[in-house]
């Protein structure tokens, strides 16, 4: 059997190669990125110089599954973001799906972040290699630059049944029509928290936050689609619409004042917890499955609430890396965790909002205390209140994430 | 130790026999032979990477283009770009580095003293100590950057005790600022300061002070115009070891600073890489640190250097 002219080799390091040179003209780009997929100059590769994909096209697809013949799956994840059990060691529902499919599981609390993840491996997927997850757990906006840029493989719907359980608004995005290329893993908001102890008063929006009682002792996230839009929401813009330069601007001079004042004392990622914790900070803008937790494991001592001006609605979503060899070992996982049940057991345990259709019901078995958490069952009252961040061109995203970065000191 | 005489006609003759010349030039080959490896390592992992810094620092971004995309180019406004907007980092780390090194030098040389010159008869003690001064080490950095943070924090008793003294003013605190970062470069760099210090001490001879003694010198006669010349290779490999570094460091900045006043170039480089996806940008600002510490280091260097180095 000999290979016809359009078929590539699989070995995606050989195809790169192969597609570089079948290029008419060889241009440099397309050297470095061919010899960076070769290994020849791994630093100029791992460095992102361009590479031969990148532009809409995207780097080569189509791998040849070996799902069949190697029963594993690869899956990098956020920390505290899937059921443990502190004194096994173990995943139960991990356990229990090697248990039901035979295929066993390499789960890697890998990505913090989604800009330092992506930094992480933007140079492999662009030329087009396997970056040793079949699958990765990114944020709806990093999720669509990343489709957009075809990093990711096409979901094939028949091995994902349960899919229909998606709750209904999830099922059609923006950054995903149709939801081809993605599938939602948890879904959160970021609102703001105050210790109730050490400020009885409360919050209501994102403006009492600015109180000259609680100078020094705020933190924001350095997520910047979470702290913009709710200061944008603040300011009476409508974030999923289409807002421009000037909204944002408005509430980046905002966000600098105060931390140009002190009224900011740090602009964090998930180590905000700590300041929560030490007391460095009495309240600040957060993730509400953070708060969940922390009150759990430090006697309640904090309040979240989505402001009332509104708040910000993010979900992680499930994605096949392109060029990884097990695809259908993914999709089999995917399906696994829209099983109502099983998802209720993940709910139950990371506290974010559950988009499963049906965990509802389950959760009366597992933990009926948590059936009517508005913030891991929300009602349709709840959700109008929070709105997803509009998604931003990749001109947008180049300028806008510079800004906030500068604001932010860093 | 010299092997030519000058004949009459005024050339130089060679004494040595024709076996003794190929001896010493195949030992100079040996010698040759033995750097190849460094020479290769470094020309891998330090000359190549430069040049691939250097090139990636003059990337231009296409029009239109998708994140992480940029095209080979001669793009030398990117220098000017970053320098543009972050040259108060640039100028703020250098500060800081240099702040901590002297508070290091401060700290450090009294404790390299002691171990190495006053516990010269204690052996146990002098031991003891230096497992202490190297201890630091066996744990982890940012461990360590962290614990500080949870020793200064607002309801902590350092800061607690500072408020009651009325040192620190009530809405005061110490983490989130200036002073945190530069107590952080200096506690974690102290090592490096105190070690080559301590080497250089410890070769001191003593006899020397009692010399100074006698010349009616008094102890602090005798430090500053026997010891401390002495021991200035020590110092001067301390405080490269200990600025360097604390110069292009963004741990502590980013552990015990805000986002107000306390960046450094660091901090930015990290942030332009992994979160703007700035690939020329953050390697423009690496190659200005770069270039600005060897500016440095050199002046440093003609200026107080000695040239029998550590």
């Amino acid at each position: 059997m000999s290979h016809s002219r359009g078929q590539l080799p699989e070995d995606p390091k050989i195809r790169a190669l192969v597609q570089a040179m079948s290029q008419r003209s060889m241009s440099r780009r397309g050297v470095l990125g061919a010899a960076g997929a070769l290994g020849l100059t791994g630093l100029l590769a791992a460095c992102g110089t361009g590479g031969s994909g990148g532009g809409s096209n995207g780097p080569a697809a189509a791998v040849k599954d070996i799902s069949e013949t190697d029963p594993t799956v690869n899956w990098a994840n956020w920390t505290l973001y899937l059921d443990y059990d502190d004194k096994e060691k173990t995943y139960p529902t991990l356990d229990q799906f090697t248990k039901q499919t035979g295929i066993s599981v390499n789960y890697v609390e890998d990505i913090d972040g989604n800009d330092t993840y992506y930094g992480k491996v933007q140079g492999q997927l662009n030329a087009g290699q396997d970056i040793g997850q079949d699958l990765i757990t990114l944020t709806d906006w990093m999720a669509g630059r990343i489709i957009r840029q075809g990093y990711t493989q096409e979901l094939d719907h028949a091995n994902i049944p349960n899919m229909a359980n998606l709750l209904p608004n999830l099922q059609n995005v923006d950054f995903d029509p149709g939801r081809k290329n993605s599938l939602t893993w948890q879904t959160g908001y970021a609102g703001i928290a105050w210790n109730k102890k050490k400020f009885p008063k409360g919050l209501k929006n994102v403006s009492d936050l600015w109180d000259p009682a609680l100078k020094g002792r705020i933190t924001v996230l350095d997520e910047m689609r979470d702290t913009m839009g709710l200061l944008m929401l603040e300011n009476g813009v409508d974030i999923t619409g289409s807002w421009g330069e000037a909204e944002f601007g408005a509430a980046l001079d905002d966000l600098r004042k105060n931390i140009g004042n002190g009224q900011i004392r740090q602009v964090k990622g998930n180590s905000y917890k700590e300041d929560f914790i030490s007391g460095d900070a009495v309240a600040g803008v957060v993730w509400s499955g953070d708060i969940v937790q922390m009150n759990f494991e430090n006697d309640d001592q904090w309040e979240f609430i989505i402001p009332e001006a509104g708040g910000a609605l993010w979900s992680d979503n499930l994605m096949v890396p392109i060029a990884s060899p097990r695809k259908s070992n993914a999709e089999e996982l995917m399906n696994f965790y829209y099983d109502p049940k099983v998802a209720a057991e993940v709910a139950a345990y990371v506290n974010f909002i559950c988009p499963v259709v049906g965990a509802k019901e389950e959760m009366e078995k597992i933990d009926p205390s948590l059936v009517d958490n508005p913030l891991i069952f929300p009602t349709d009252e709840d959700l109008s209140h929070a709105h997803v961040f509009r998604s931003l061109s990749a001109e947008e995203e180049n300028t806008l994430g510079s800004e906030f970065q500068s604001a932010i000191g860093a | 130790m010299s092997n030519t005489v000058m004949t009459k006609k005024g050339k130089i003759a060679d004494l040595r026999s024709r076996d003794e010349i190929k001896a010493e030039r195949r030992k100079e080959r040996t010698g040759v032979y033995l750097v190849v490896p460094g020479l290769l390592l470094l020309l891998l992992f330090f000359a190549v990477p430069v040049m691939v810094l250097l090139s990636m620092s003059l990337y231009a971004r296409p029009e239109g283009a998708s994140i992480g995309e940029f095209v080979p180019a001669l793009e030398f406004r990117n220098y000017a770009t970053v320098l543009g907007s972050y040259w108060p980092d640039l100028l703020r780390s250098f500060g800081f580095a240099l702040i901590a090194t002297v508070l290091a030098l401060l700290i450090g040389y009294p404790m390299a003293y002691l171990v190495a010159v006053r516990l010269r008869q204690h052996g146990l003690l002098q031991g003891i100590l230096l497992v202490l001064l190297i201890a630091p080490f066996f744990s982890s950095f940012i461990l360590r950057t962290q614990a500080w943070k949870q020793i200064l924090a607002d309801e902590g008793f350092v800061a607690q005790t500072m408020k009651f003294l009325a040192i620190l003013p009530a809405d005061g605190h110490l983490t989130a600022t200036p002073f945190a970062v530069v107590a952080g470069l200096t506690y974690n760099f102290l090592p490096f300061m105190v070690l080559p210090i301590y080497a250089n001490l410890g070769r001191l001879d003593t006899r020397l002070l009692e010399a100074s003694g006698d010349l009616y010198a008094g102890p602090m006669t005798s430090f500053f115009r026997v010891t401390l010349p002495l021991s200035a290779p020590g110092v001067f490999a301390g405080t490269l070891l200990t600025f360097i570094p604390a110069a292009g460091d963004y741990v502590n900045a980013a552990l015990l600073g805000n986002n107000r006043n306390t960046t450094m170039i660091g901090q930015v480089i990290d942030s332009r890489f992994f979160k703007v996806i700035d690939y020329p940008g953050a390697a423009a600002l690496s190659f200005v640190l770069m270039l600005s510490i060897l500016v440095l280091v050199t002046i440093y260097i003609r200026r107080f250097g000695t040239k029998e180095l550590m």
